[in-house]
């Protein structure tokens, strides 16, 4: 189900349909569908950024637990025969001294590339991300800034993972000043997308849907090109509906799209990828055109970015509503293993949402 | 095939190491409490002229401390912290290094600003938070920085420079710098895990690093007792694989020495060194504490009389003939003219403008703090009263 879909998705290659269809030429250049292009999975389209990465720029790094032998994910892998040990390394087992010693390094002007193994474990470098990175520039008067620190985590569902292998903590990083989050939905997109984050002059995090690593394949451009940030996508055209997700997600909202679609309803489907800072503009116009909001997200639903997305439409476009902002995401407990499937917000779940709220 | 970690001597006698060595680590000093040197002591020789440079630093750092606390008392500034105590870390430290080592600051080394040429103007600046202040007034009084004095702005929270120390280490060594950094923390900043994650990192990347640890014996209200079981802080560098050492943190010249030759090792050696400056806090923590409600008066009081580091160097160099009572009283009094000039002057400078509230969150300020902005100017101008007026619109 969601291999079919994921693959079926991926395979569109991401028609840049959107309300910035111009100023997104770029993005649209950048991925060159006039021409044939190997088909990669999420991790290899991720290895791919990496290379260009640190082959473009000779004082960038890339670190953290097992990176070197490629990594858990296979993320890594190569690079460090490539670009040798002094600049793809393994760190001790602890995230506060990755994320600390990234700012360090991006402090002095290289691009760090710090990895965290799961975005479960990112908690011991919430202060290090929170307090410090996110306040660097700001607090020094912009004397100083660490704008060239990414981090990257493998986050969401796999389908096993239980409480700690699953967690998606977006939310918790979208409530911080001073940083951005980014999410990409598919392989061409992840490259694109990491190497403007990694290029960006501020430090980000970026969370790659695990799920997806190996099961999403699809064309990526073999070139070193990058994707905006903070310019949402509207990666499938509708009049009756708008929803918003990110991620993984995507391709499970896009099924409940098709299966709407079978009874009549037309649904409009945007990729946020940039949760923070995020391209209101383009969900509001959405949601002007069509009157209707759901968004989606394997997150706990109670102060999930659902919720800050939801209350800025209702600002933005309480008059244009229909009915009420839906949110699908999912339920507030740790992440369960034999649950999961009870747990998450499900094509089933998006699907009867889909129709409540148009029937309004 | 060996374990893990290489060959071991194996033996059938079971045997604890003791959780405490035998004797403590021994403290470096070359000066005595009167401020002569030891008998066998090493000591790189300092010249009439840093020796008295390092001198009226101590001594500009003790004057500006009386003054702003003072300044804070009388309601100018809202709060300051001072290194009473600390001058000879703050000074002899910075003496011994040079202008490309980069410094990652706790808060209580402004000593190590002052040396590299910030101005008692500048200090003042930062501290009514005016248009002046490089950190664009967004921060409390002494969180001092200085890109071009290569010190990196101090932030509240404690010990979360020690693993940026070490990133920007690894910096200098994969560019080939001829520098090294040098991070200061105190005796309570060491049982954060900043502290241990970046010691651990520094051994492991061989990162050209010099931590310099103050144990001043308190963290607010909490003695060393309360902080730590282990004999101090040097003890932990051979737990992590780095060389140390103990020094006496009110000997200037022990200081001057001891960072000196610390900087040698970690530069061409290319490895992490740990200091332990043994000191005493003889200040308060802040102007928000009371530090006689924790510990007896007395006991504050001869530490800043009997063991005044300031005092000690002073003896030295005019046992040499480089200073007189002349000069002392001269110093101290243009310092306090030039103080109290700087915080005149500071206090009637307008504040940065309410454009610098959004500024430098990002590079550049993204949609939502565009409109922030918008709105909030118009909810000034709707209620201009309700607003500071030293905030330039």
């Amino acid at each position: 189900m969601a291999t079919t879909a994921a693959r079926r998705f991926g395979r569109r290659l991401v028609p840049s349909v959107s309300r910035r269809r111009f100023s997104s030429s770029a993005a649209g250049d950048a991925l060159q569908r006039t021409q044939n292009h190997p088909s990669l999975n999420l991790c290899s389209a991720i290895n791919q950024a990496l290379h260009i990465a640190l082959d473009t720029d000779p004082r960038s790094y890339v670190f953290g637990e097992d990176v070197s032998f490629g990594g858990v994910f296979r993320c890594t892998l190569g690079l460090a025969d490539q670009f040798g040990k002094a600049r793809v390394f393994n760190t001790p087992l602890c995230e506060q001294g990755i994320v600390g010693f990234g700012i360090g390094l991006a402090a002095m002007g290289n691009r760090a590339v710090a990895e965290i193994q799961f975005a479960d474990y990112i908690f011991p470098a919430f202060d290090q991300i929170v307090n410090e990175a996110a306040k660097f520039r700001y607090r020094s008067g912009n004397q100083f800034n660490c704008g060239g620190l990414t981090i990257r985590a493998p986050y969401g569902a796999v389908g096993h993972g239980g409480h700690y292998h699953s967690q998606s903590p977006e939310a918790f990083f979208c409530h911080v000043p001073g940083i951005k989050v980014v999410i990409p939905r598919s392989p061409s997109q992840a490259k694109g997308l990491l190497l403007s984050c990694i290029r960006d002059p501020n430090p980000i995090v970026f969370f790659e849907p695990k799920w997806l690593y190996r099961l999403a394949v699809e064309e990526v451009p073999e070139h070193d090109y990058m994707l905006p940030l903070s310019e949402a996508e509207v990666i499938r055209e509708g009049v009756d509906i708008t929803l918003v997700g990110w991620g993984a997600q995507l391709s499970i909202m896009e099924e409940a799209c098709l299966d709407a679609e079978k009874d009549g309803i037309s649904c409009e489907l945007i990729d946020l990828k940039t949760l923070l800072p995020w391209d209101k503009e383009t969900v509001e116009a959405s949601v002007r055109k069509t009157g209707r909001l759901l968004i989606s997200h394997e997150a706990p639903v109670t102060g999930g970015f659902g919720a800050e997305i939801s209350a800025s439409i209702v600002e933005r476009c309480f008059l244009r509503l229909e009915a009420p902002v839906a949110r699908i995401c999912g339920l507030d407990t740790p992440f369960p293993l034999v649950f999961e499937p009870f747990y998450l917000p499900t094509k089933n779940k998006i699907l009867d949402a889909i129709k409540s709220t148009v029937n309004y | 095939m060996d374990f893990p970690g290489g060959k071991v001597a194996f033996t059938p006698e079971m045997s604890f190491i003791s959780e405490s060595p035998e004797e403590r680590a021994h403290c470096y000093r070359v000066l005595d409490e009167d401020g002569q040197p030891l008998a066998h002591s090493s000591f790189i020789q300092v010249s009439k002229e840093v020796a008295v440079r390092m001198y009226t630093e101590m001594v500009t750092l003790q004057t500006m401390d009386n003054i702003f606390y003072e300044a804070q008392r009388q309601g100018r500034i809202s709060f300051y912290v001072t290194s009473i105590g600390e001058e000879a870390i703050n000074i002899a430290s910075a003496a011994a290094l040079r202008f490309d080592d980069l410094v990652f600051p706790q808060y209580r080394e402004p000593g190590v600003l002052l040396w590299r040429g910030f101005t008692l103007q500048e200090f003042a600046n930062q501290c009514f938070g005016n248009r002046d202040d490089y950190g664009k007034g967004r921060q409390m009084p002494i969180h001092y920085g200085s890109n071009k004095l290569n010190y990196f702005t101090v932030s509240s929270t404690i010990a979360t420079q020690i693993p940026h120390a070490v990133g920007a280490a690894y910096s200098l060594k994969m560019d080939k710098k001829d520098a090294c950094v040098v991070t200061y923390f105190g005796d309570g900043g060491t049982s954060e895990g900043d502290f241990h994650a970046a010691i651990n990192f520094a051994a492991v990347r061989e990162a050209p690093v010099i931590f310099i640890c103050r144990n001043n014996g308190w963290a607010i209200s909490t003695p060393t007792s309360d902080q730590f079981r282990s004999d101090g802080i040097v003890v932990r560098g051979q737990a992590y694989g780095v060389r140390s050492i103990r020094v006496d943190g009110n000997d200037a010249l022990a200081m001057y020495s001891s960072v000196q030759a610390a900087r040698v090792m970690a530069i061409g050696e290319q490895r992490p060194i740990l200091i332990e400056a043994l000191t005493y806090r003889a200040g308060h923590h802040s102007t928000s504490d009371d530090s006689t409600k924790y510990r007896p008066a007395n006991e504050i009081e001869w530490w800043r009389t009997a063991r005044d580091p300031v005092s000690r160097l002073r003896k030295w160099i005019e046992s040499n003939g480089w200073w007189s009572e002349e000069a002392e009283s001269e110093l101290r009094s243009n310092v306090r003219k030039q103080l109290l000039h700087a915080i005149q002057v500071a206090e009637k400078v307008e504040k940065p403008p309410i454009s610098d509230l959004f500024t430098d969150v990002y590079d550049v300020p993204p949609s939502n703090l565009r409109e922030q902005e918008m709105v909030l100017r118009e909810t000034i101008k709707r209620y201009p009263q309700e607003y500071p007026g030293d905030v330039p619109v």
